[in-house]
């Protein structure tokens, strides 16, 4: 008889895992291997293996463990282990010293406290993948993650990158690849994000220290990985521990767990019972086509809308260039007169636009006549700046642009464009054949057409192969419609109910159309786009794609033979239609194409304290572009230029009132946080407590370096991140020596008299007791949080009175200054108004646009907007809060309960804007803000009903201006083109803006 | 949610003359017509009632002439309250006519033709005290009936003659009733097998939802568990109390913060004659009491915590900690804000003083997949039973 085995199978989101200990616990066999989502499979061929090497009669105890190993232990009736607790029994097994475990594996991330009370905690379903968002991040980098490893190990200088999810991280990375960063910096702050990511999502609160076991795959095969978590977490090599067997440690876990159970198998059985699960029945969607005939009918249809060709090699006369550098492609194209393509391209520029476009160029002069002159050439997309002052193009537009005018020349009555490229989904109506409304993915929800891309080649195929998988699919899965990360897990859970990858393939292409539908457009019937509807963007040449969203609108849609190559085709006619008569081009000639080098390197702009991360491109004649600032100044222009901006006036304000308190040299310190709803009652309560003789301090002005000072006391990682940034805040202030910090609670704000009643939203008004409960060295002593509702005087004195006794304050005195505090209060909303109103007056003198640009008080940190208002500001136009201008008007009938002050005060600013024609507004919106959520669609009800356009900008930790600048010069752009003869923007604005960065290049040569 | 209470309350409602049906329709596309119709970022529990308005609508069943939809409201300062106002959204383009009617005890939406009279209200409250009880009862045998069905079989006989005794006019509880009861679900052959218990606590709807969170009860009940789930009655209590608390926070007195100490009174007394009930017949865990809740409560956050369930998730997280459930998921909504503060904000302190809690916080939303849910679960149950 054979001693029997013992077996750990550990299944995850990417690889299967197999060890083998003998009877003396001795391990005796392991084995790492992606499994392609051929799970079932690649867990048998395993376990083949197994049986082959010792023996086949041999008996095992064995147990599943990995997130895809649940289903398949349920379904076959086998020992099943959770994954966290397997790692637990592992290390506890094998060292005795331990104290903190990470773990990272393809899609979860684990942290296991040994001391001082165990804990073990995994990733939240929204914190995103590890493993899978390195192989994603590789991918965008044109690269293997080993590349990605070795490059990673080269970095000068590490930039941040959102580290809460893939997603956001995407986003970051994709404007410094495009602005031309070091790809060797890139990579470094890939990890630096994984890093960031596990230490303040996870950890929660507790701090990563003592001995560290590092466990997963990832961390276990990339040295940089490894290098920045030690980095981070300051350990030595003794405290950070990389076992040699880290990758099967879950394995492992799982043969000791099974050592501990009676029941035996045989492997011949568990593979025929692993190979026989039953396929749950999990929701399927429709078949895309259901025979050949129907498919080549529809291939009929789409390839009979095409533009003409003409042959470069012969053409002779003018010609019109149009660039589109996307985030992840480079399309180019040249057409003649009539629209005719000379010349196409379209490829991935594996973050290297500029390198891309320049050896198009030359081979578009090497095969082309010398009768052919390029007399004007346009550029839009992510790299626009870059390229057009790299270059000499001589149009840059906004990619919503460029696309209507290629849209327009295939279906003139074009009413509705949905464009889904590889980052990004955009789509407008057109009415009256301009720009009506855009909508743009948010950042959550950018899964797009890279993500299929990444998608396929983690499951081994190239996207072309793959895509074409789907079309004749049998149960096309149901993959649900949010972002990526969730796809991924939806995509797990069908290979768990073995799922094909026909049917995931089907299934990815029908919920990139969901997603584009119910979440970025959020139609609630077809009916509502519009009858004539021009499909483009790269996603969309794939078929499963088309046909995905010609079903679920049950309408057919015009896709343009050249879909993927419309944003380059519509900056050529933009180009075509606005060169002057007679005029030329300013394009790179020929001779300088083929001498063209550039360098790029890193820089801090120190103009302001933003310290903005500038990428400054030197190329080979001497000039130079800088980018990544947020505001003119690093480019030299001057302040007296400077258009009037409400969002620095207000903050102006707030820190004069700190330095103007009453009592500066006072005995007791009061620190306040100056963060949410302070941003608004600062001047309330400096004049409350400078009333009582006490000095009022602040924490210092938020910046990424004050939110990471409180990271690790965040319980919630799904909060807004202005809450985010109260933590550092009232840490920063202990640390400044405040004798009490003060942050009531106040479930009601001011009674405005404006809505049905006056709340705070849940999280500015119950925030100091998360901080209380969350922050260790805040106690009752030095933590002054009353419950207190301001529009009770008897209350707040009541309350204020027994909280400051400790202080010797009497009821008198509080009492006094209460009222001293209401009028400071009033005094600052009142200067607000004036404010507004002096703005909007020297607006209308300059003849000069106005933007609302309406949120939160707290929305005018700087950290928080991350300079927003100097885009909106750099564009030409004023910028003015919507605390300035509620008061001029009310909404007849609100169509949600109108319960929160701040709230209230959207409705009557969007009120107000619809009836001033020189008025755009535009609504700031904190990710994860729960309650903009129902704000949001009224606010556009109220500015639709007037046929003015809604703009929404989403705001997170990321400070990626990109998509906030590319609806900004819509918004301008599409009032432009509706022929808004009320609107005061006009074109110079536009080409102003445009210009400004080319005219700096050209300015300090 | 919460079939149990429902069916009763809808009883109450059929005997007052208006001819309502509960919505248990649980498929896929309930979740769809909620995508199709919500802002994709308002909560899940809107996203699904709503779904499931539409959905019932768009069946047929129903002539939308004739048919009005009845809403919970309860006027606080979480989203929550908007939910009938998204409601009205949705319908206006497809069923202008279908009218939306609030329940609510706050006083919002006067005057939409549907009165709430005394007496109605005191028969709903018995119908909450009932479902109360059953629900109790069931999550107590479930787990341990010998004999597979025996639970479900005696809890559809109560359901009935409940809902007979309502119907007969009979409807308030007492002290014989509930003895009856007890003791008929005592009757239940039930091993004696030693299984960890598991409290579920969270944002209201999706705690009670097995539509919202996946069927909780259901899964912990084959994964060996005992679920705890606490009463809806302490919601009930938790909103009076709020009122009564407001008048001694905000220093003021009021009709209204008089009205509710009485109001709290009384419901206290109701719940607590059902509570001796049960610690009398021995056999089974009563609900907490809810002064006990109060001071567990006071422990750790203010009541002036009153937004969502506010300060009542952190009280029945200490609550289930103190009276030995240790483990305990914490639902919620993906998102939701109070529980940025009352539940995840909390569960350090709680941890600091009950270091074997097994608190575990599970997000819902229509992407969020069961695997991730139950990959979760399933950690926090390894410890539980390594724990036991």
């Amino acid at each position: 008889m054979q001693n029997t085995y013992n077996l750990g199978i550990d299944i995850g989101s990417t690889t299967v895992k197999t060890v083998v200990m003998n009877e003396k616990d001795e391990l005796i066999y392991t084995e790492y291997k992606r499994h392609f989502s051929k799970v079932r499979e690649s867990v048998c061929e395993q376990l083949s293996a197994i049986r082959s090497k010792f023996g086949k009669d041999r008996e095992y105890k064995l147990a599943i463990t990995g997130s895809a190993g649940l289903g398949i232990a349920n379904s076959a009736e086998l020992p099943f282990v959770q994954e966290v607790f397997a790692a637990f029994i592992a290390v506890q097994n094998r060292y005795d010293d331990i104290d903190v475990v990470i773990e990272l594996g393809g899609e979860d991330a684990k942290i296991i406290f040994l001391t001082g009370g165990v804990e073990q905690r995994m990733n939240g379903s929204c914190a995103g993948g590890t493993g899978a968002f390195i192989d994603q991040m590789s991918t965008l980098l044109g690269m293997t993650p080993t590349e990605l490893d070795e490059m990673s190990l080269k970095h000068k200088k590490v930039y941040p990158i959102a580290s809460r999810c893939g997603v956001f991280a995407k986003s970051d990375i994709q404007p410094l690849l495009n602005q031309g960063a070091n790809r060797e910096d890139v990579a470094a702050s890939v990890f630096q994000a994984v890093v960031d990511q596990t230490v303040s999502g996870l950890a929660q609160g507790r701090q990563i220290k003592g001995k560290v076991l590092f466990l997963g795959g990832p961390l276990s095969f990339l040295q940089g990985l490894r290098n920045a978590f030690v980095k981070t977490l300051e350990l030595d090599d003794e405290n950070a521990i990389f076992p040699d067997e880290a990758p099967c440690f879950m394995a492992l876990g799982s043969a000791l767990f099974a050592k501990d159970s009676k029941e035996t198998f045989k492997l011949d059985d568990v593979i025929e019972k692993i190979t026989n699960i039953k396929i749950n029945s999990t929701q399927t969607g429709e078949r895309l086509f259901n025979s050949r005939q129907e498919y080549e009918e529809f291939i009929a249809r789409h390839n009979s809308v095409d533009v003409g060709f003409a042959d470069i090699r012969t053409y002779k006369g003018e010609a019109y260039l149009g660039i589109d550098a996307g985030s992840t492609t480079t399309k180019l194209v040249l057409i003649t007169p009539d629209g005719r393509l000379l010349y196409q391209h379209y490829c991935s520029n594996e973050g290297r636009p500029l390198d891309v476009i320049t050896s198009q160029l030359t081979k578009i002069y090497d095969i082309s006549t010398d009768e052919l002159v390029i007399r004007s050439s346009g550029v839009t997309g992510y790299g626009e700046e870059l390229i057009k002052a790299a270059l000499g193009i001589d149009y840059g537009m906004v990619e919503t642009v460029a696309h209507f005018n290629a849209a327009r020349f295939f279906e003139p009555q074009v009413d509705f464009i949905i464009d889904i490229g590889g980052q990004d989904i955009k789509c407008f109506k057109i009415k009256n054949g301009a720009i009506d409304s855009i909508m743009l993915n948010e950042a959550c929800s950018s899964g797009c057409g890279s993500f299929i891309q990444t998608f396929a080649q983690a499951l081994g195929y190239d996207i072309e192969e793959f895509s074409k998988l789907g079309l004749f699919a049998d149960n096309p899965v149901d993959l649900g419609s949010r972002c990526t990360v969730f796809m991924n897990s939806s995509v797990k859970q069908a290979q768990k109910d073995g799922a094909t990858v026909e049917d995931i393939s089907a299934g990815l292409s029908s919920s990139i159309i969901k997603n584009a539908i119910y979440k970025v457009i959020r139609a609630s019937s077809p009916d509502s786009l519009g009858e004539h509807i021009v499909v483009q963007g790269g996603t969309f040449l794939n078929d499963a794609v088309l046909r995905s969203f010609e079903m679920e609108l049950g309408r057919n849609v015009v896709r343009p033979a050249i879909a993927g190559l419309m944003g380059a085709f519509g900056a050529a006619l933009y180009a075509r239609d606005h060169v002057a008569d007679g005029g030329t081009s300013s394009i790179i000639s020929k001779e300088d194409v083929k001498n063209f080098t550039y360098s790029s390197k890193a820089g801090r702009c120190g103009a302001c304290t933003a310290n903005c991360s500038l990428t400054i491109a030197h190329f080979n004649d001497g000039r130079k572009f800088i980018s990544g600032n947020r505001c003119e100044r690093p480019l030299g222009i001057k302040d007296s230029d400077k258009v009037p901006n409400m969002y620095e006036e207000k903050l102006k304000l707030l820190y004069e009132c700190i330095k103007m308190q009453k009592a500066p040299n006072g005995e007791i310190t009061i620190g306040i946080p100056l963060s949410l709803g302070f941003y608004e009652q600062l001047p309330l309560w400096v004049e409350f407590f400078g009333s009582l003789g006490m000095k009022v301090i602040v924490n210092d002005e938020s910046t990424r370096e004050l939110y990471y000072k409180g990271q690790h006391t965040i319980p919630s990682d799904t909060v807004c991140y202005p809450a985010k940034l109260v933590h550092g805040a009232v840490i920063d202030l202990q640390e400044k020596g405040a004798d009490a910090i003060f942050y009531p609670c106040m479930t009601y704000n001011f009674d405005e008299g404006y809505g049905d009643n006056h709340y705070n939203c849940p999280v500015v008004a119950y925030y100091p007791e998360l901080l209380k409960a969350n922050i260790d060295t805040l106690n009752d002593d030095n933590f002054i949080h009353p419950y207190i509702d301001l529009n009770r005087p008897n209350n707040v004195i009541t309350s204020m009175t027994r909280e400051l006794a400790r202080f010797g304050i009497k009821k008198s005195q509080v009492k006094k200054a209460y009222k001293n505090a209401l009028t400071a209060h009033n005094d600052f909303m009142e200067v607000l108004q004036m404010m507004a109103k002096a703005i909007i007056a020297q607006a209308r003198e300059k003849d000069m646009g106005i933007i609302v640009l309406a949120g939160r008080p707290y929305h005018i940190d700087p950290e928080i907007n991350h300079g927003i208002h100097k885009v909106i500001a750099s564009l030409d136009m004023a910028v003015v809060s919507e605390d300035g201008l509620f008061q001029f008007a009310t909404p007849e009938k609100v169509n949600v309960l109108n319960q929160w002050t701040y709230h209230a005060r959207l409705y009557n600013a969007a009120e107000y804007v619809a009836s001033q024609p020189d008025m755009q507004l535009v609504q700031l919106v904190s990710f994860g803000c729960g309650i903009d959520a129902i704000t949001s669609d009224e606010i556009r009800d109220i500015l639709e009903k007037s046929g003015k356009l809604y703009t929404q900008l989403k705001i997170d930790e990321i400070n990626n201006l990109g998509a906030a600048k590319i609806r900004m010069r819509s918004l301008i752009a599409a009032i432009e083109e509706g022929g808004d003869s009320d609107g005061k923007i006009h074109k110079r604005d536009e080409e102003h803006a445009q210009n400004s960065s080319a005219e700096y290049v050209a300015n300090t040569l | 949610m919460l079939p149990i209470h429902f069916n009763l309350l809808i009883n109450v409602f059929r005997q007052y003359g208006y001819d309502m049906e509960l919505l248990l329709s649980d498929d896929r596309k309930v979740v769809d017509e909620g995508l199709k119709h919500v802002h994709n970022d308002t909560c899940y529990p809107a996203l699904l009632v709503i779904g499931q308005f539409m959905d019932a609508l768009g069946s047929g069943k129903y002539d939308p002439d004739k048919t009005a939809l009845l809403i919970t409201q309860t006027g606080g300062g979480c989203r929550a309250s908007n939910y009938l106002h998204l409601l009205r959204k949705s319908l206006a383009d497809t069923y202008p006519n279908v009218p939306v009617i609030s329940l609510n005890f706050s006083g919002l939406e006067k005057g939409d033709g549907f009165e709430l009279t005394i007496p109605l209200i005191l028969k709903l409250l018995y119908g909450v005290l009932y479902g109360d009880l059953l629900m109790l009862l069931y999550n107590q045998c479930l787990p341990y009936e010998i004999n597979a069905g025996d639970t479900d079989k005696k809890l559809a006989q109560w359901e009935e003659r409940l809902a007979q005794r309502i119907n007969d006019g009979k409807a308030r509880p007492n002290k014989k009733i509930y003895k009856e009861i007890i003791e008929d679900f005592a009757s239940i052959k039930r091993s004696d097998e030693k299984k960890p218990k598991v409290g579920i606590i969270g944002e209201i709807y999706v705690k009670y939802s097995p539509l919202a969170n996946n069927n909780l009860e259901e899964f912990l009940v084959s994964e060996g568990c005992e679920p705890v789930m606490p009463g809806l009655l302490d919601f009930c209590l938790y909103c009076v109390n709020n009122n009564v608390k407001d008048g001694e926070i905000y220093n003021f007195r009021s009709k209204w913060v008089f009205g509710s100490k009485i109001v709290y009174k009384i419901l206290y007394k109701m719940h607590r004659t059902m509570i001796k009930a049960i610690e009398e017949h021995g056999e089974f865990d009563p609900p907490h009491d809810f002064e006990f809740l109060k001071g567990e409560a006071d422990k750790y956050i203010h009541q002036g915590v009153k937004m969502g369930e506010g300060w009542l998730i952190t009280a029945e997280m200490a609550a289930l900690a103190q009276t030995g459930v240790e483990n305990i998921i914490c639902t919620q909504p993906f998102g939701c804000l109070p529980n940025h503060v009352v539940a995840k904000g909390m569960s350090r302190v709680i941890k600091d003083n009950f270091p074997h809690a097994n608190i575990v916080a599970i997000d819902y939303d229509p992407g969020a997949t069961k695997v991730n849910q139950e990959n979760r679960i399933k950690l926090m149950l390894a410890n539980a039973i390594k724990g036991e």
